[in-house]
């Protein structure tokens, strides 16, 4: 067996692990260690967990976090559920064969190559209270101020975040769906037709089985980036309460360097909880995908 | 008899109808509900002095577009900088994915499952802690507040698109061809050039769109690693949204994404929405 043989595997996957090892690990891993206290640079080398303690307990920073971490919860739980709902919706209606199908889904998948700082930025010009929605209202003469329009973004219960999250979600999920579907053609319904199942019988025992993983892997992705997005919630969000990303940044780019320390920690809390969740999400999922 | 079972018919045809009309007006409602944020931006780019509650500026104007691209302008080195960092990245993404995406999607061996959730592993952990983590570590190397470092950062998000996407070509892919062509006397180089690349070229393609548009849309990761001195145009963009000058915002909103769509439109007869690839749109 040559050299090439033994170990052409390693070789062809070592560049790509090198990336993921050096910078995504390394990062993580480094990270991790300047969260316990651990700064080298600067002298100090003792480990603590002062910062994570600090964060979770103490009374200047515990309600920052809990607030912080509930309504990045609300926000990231709500704009997923909510998206892959009207994903699924979207999808049925584009399925069927109409007049003007391939421009209806040209302009569907038009804001998938958008960034979502620019989703943000659409959001505030459509919603604020001078944005294009309340001036039509104004024209309607529902309002005659703009503060008579009610506060949908840089709200505190991150409806603006959510609206931004699901404009550019619904169209994401919804391609997955769609491609499912159209894969599937119609030859399943038509069979279930034949044996006398109803519509919804059909949506509910044919349709939904089989575009459910496509909406669990696509939610997954919306849930894992939402939780920890920041331009969004930095354009759309309020003083108080932030999203935990948000705060994260903030106290990283504190010059106090025991805030960087708490910053970090807050990241690597989000890390933890988005790893998990996604886990179990995936587990509870493929699951329930068997027992379908 | 028969009178009935036309009526029913003519029911059947009313109720087709209706079915058909409410379809449509459903559709509408989504598209326009898509399309509304969008049009926004047209209206505020060439908008001027509009105020409240006008509904349609009064007065319209080329102000916004005459600053981005006036001499004291950022906007330029920006969109130099992130046509840099996309096309690097692009590049030396696909470079260094193509041999981890053809053993993945090639071979079988002990530890593949690991290996593949390795690379995937970006895609679930937030790149704030990435680039938290690393920012110090930089810092020290140099690589702080370069192309070089925010360039390298950008790898970590696009790594697992491009290996997923070409791993997911070299599954349906044949090596016989190669071994043929290598019989046939052909070397390393021109077997790669002749017969592997035009067969994984559709794969390359949407691998590269992927790793462009990730690049292209970061702001997070260059923010925290190029500590102010890389100003790309979602980093400008971002600071100029903090301001008060909606036509500015909304016009530079439009350079930006303009290439963007763009590059979706020039490349979408390569995607299929089945591929596994399709999740990079998520990281957008």
């Amino acid at each position: 067996m040559s050299f090439w043989d033994r170990w052409h595997i390693p070789i062809m996957l070592a560049p790509t692990m090198a990336v993921i090892f050096f910078l995504f690990f390394g990062g993580l891993v480094y990270g991790t260690m300047t969260s316990l206290g651990w700064q080298p640079l600067i002298g100090r080398t003792e480990i603590s967990l002062d910062a994570y303690y600090n964060i979770l307990f103490s009374p200047e920073m515990a309600h920052i976090f809990w607030q912080g971490l509930l309504l990045t919860v609300w926000v990231s739980v709500g704009s997923t559920f909510i998206s892959a709902v009207l994903a699924l919706l979207s999808a049925l209606l584009l399925r069927r064969t109409f007049v003007g199908k391939r421009l209806a889904t040209f302009l569907f998948q038009l804001n998938l190559p958008v960034p979502h700082v620019v989703a943000a930025i659409g959001i505030l010009f459509l919603f604020s209270q001078s944005g294009v929605l309340s001036r039509a209202g104004a024209q309607l003469g529902l309002f005659d101020f703009p503060r008579d329009f009610p506060v949908m973004v840089r709200d505190r219960f991150g409806i603006g975040m959510m609206l931004s999250f699901v404009w550019k979600e619904v169209p994401f999920i919804g391609v997955i769906v769609l491609a499912i579907l159209q894969s599937l053609g119609v030859d399943y319904e038509d069979l279930a037709r034949s044996l006398g199942a109803n519509r919804w019988q059909r949506f509910r025992y044919v349709i939904l089985p089989l575009v459910m993983p496509g909406i669990l892997s696509g939610s997954i992705i919306v849930f894992a980036f939402t939780f920890g997005s920041y331009e969004v919630p930095a354009i759309l969000g309020v003083r108080f309460p932030r999203t935990l990303p948000v705060t994260a940044v903030r106290f990283f780019r504190n010059p106090d360097l025991n805030a960087r320390t708490e910053g970090m920690a807050i990241s690597i809390i989000i890390s933890i909880i988005v790893f998990f969740l996604v886990l179990g999400y995936m587990w509870l999922s493929r699951r329930a995908i068997r027992q379908d | 008899m028969s009178k009935s079972k036309a009526a029913g018919q003519a029911k059947a045809a009313s109720g087709e109808r209706l079915r058909r009309g409410l379809h449509y007006a459903a559709v509408l409602l989504l598209i326009i509900l898509l399309m509304t944020p969008l049009l926004a931006f047209l209206f505020n780019a060439f908008s001027f002095r509009w105020f409240y509650p006008q509904f349609f500026p009064n007065e319209l104007s080329l102000r916004a577009w005459e600053s981005i691209f006036a001499a004291n302008s950022k906007v330029p080195e920006a969109l130099l900088n992130s046509t840099i960092l996309a096309v690097g990245v692009t590049i030396s993404s696909v470079i260094i994915g193509l041999p981890a995406a053809r053993a993945l999607g090639l071979y079988s061996f002990r530890g593949k499952r690991i290996v593949e959730f390795l690379v995937i592993s970006p895609t679930i952990v937030p790149g704030i802690a990435v680039a938290m983590g690393l920012n110090i570590n930089f810092i020290r190397w140099g690589l702080n507040g370069n192309l070089l470092g925010v360039g390298l950062v950008h790898l970590v998000p696009v790594m697992p698109y491009v290996v997923l996407t070409l791993a997911g070509v070299f599954a349906n892919y044949d090596p016989q061809f190669e071994q043929q062509a290598r019989s046939l006397g052909a070397g390393t180089l021109a077997t790669f050039w002749h017969v592997t690349l035009p067969a994984i070229f559709p794969g390359i393609v949407v691998a590269s769109l992927f790793a462009y548009l990730i690049s292209w849309s970061q702001y997070i990761l260059t923010f925290l690693i190029g500590a102010g001195q890389v100003i790309t145009m979602p980093v400008l963009l971002f600071s100029t949204a903090s301001g008060t000058n909606n036509a500015l915002t909304a016009a530079m909103s439009l350079v930006f994404v303009a290439p963007a769509i763009l590059i979706l439109v020039l490349t979408a007869r390569y995607l299929s929405g089945k591929s596994s690839a399709i999740g990079g749109f998520g990281q957008i």
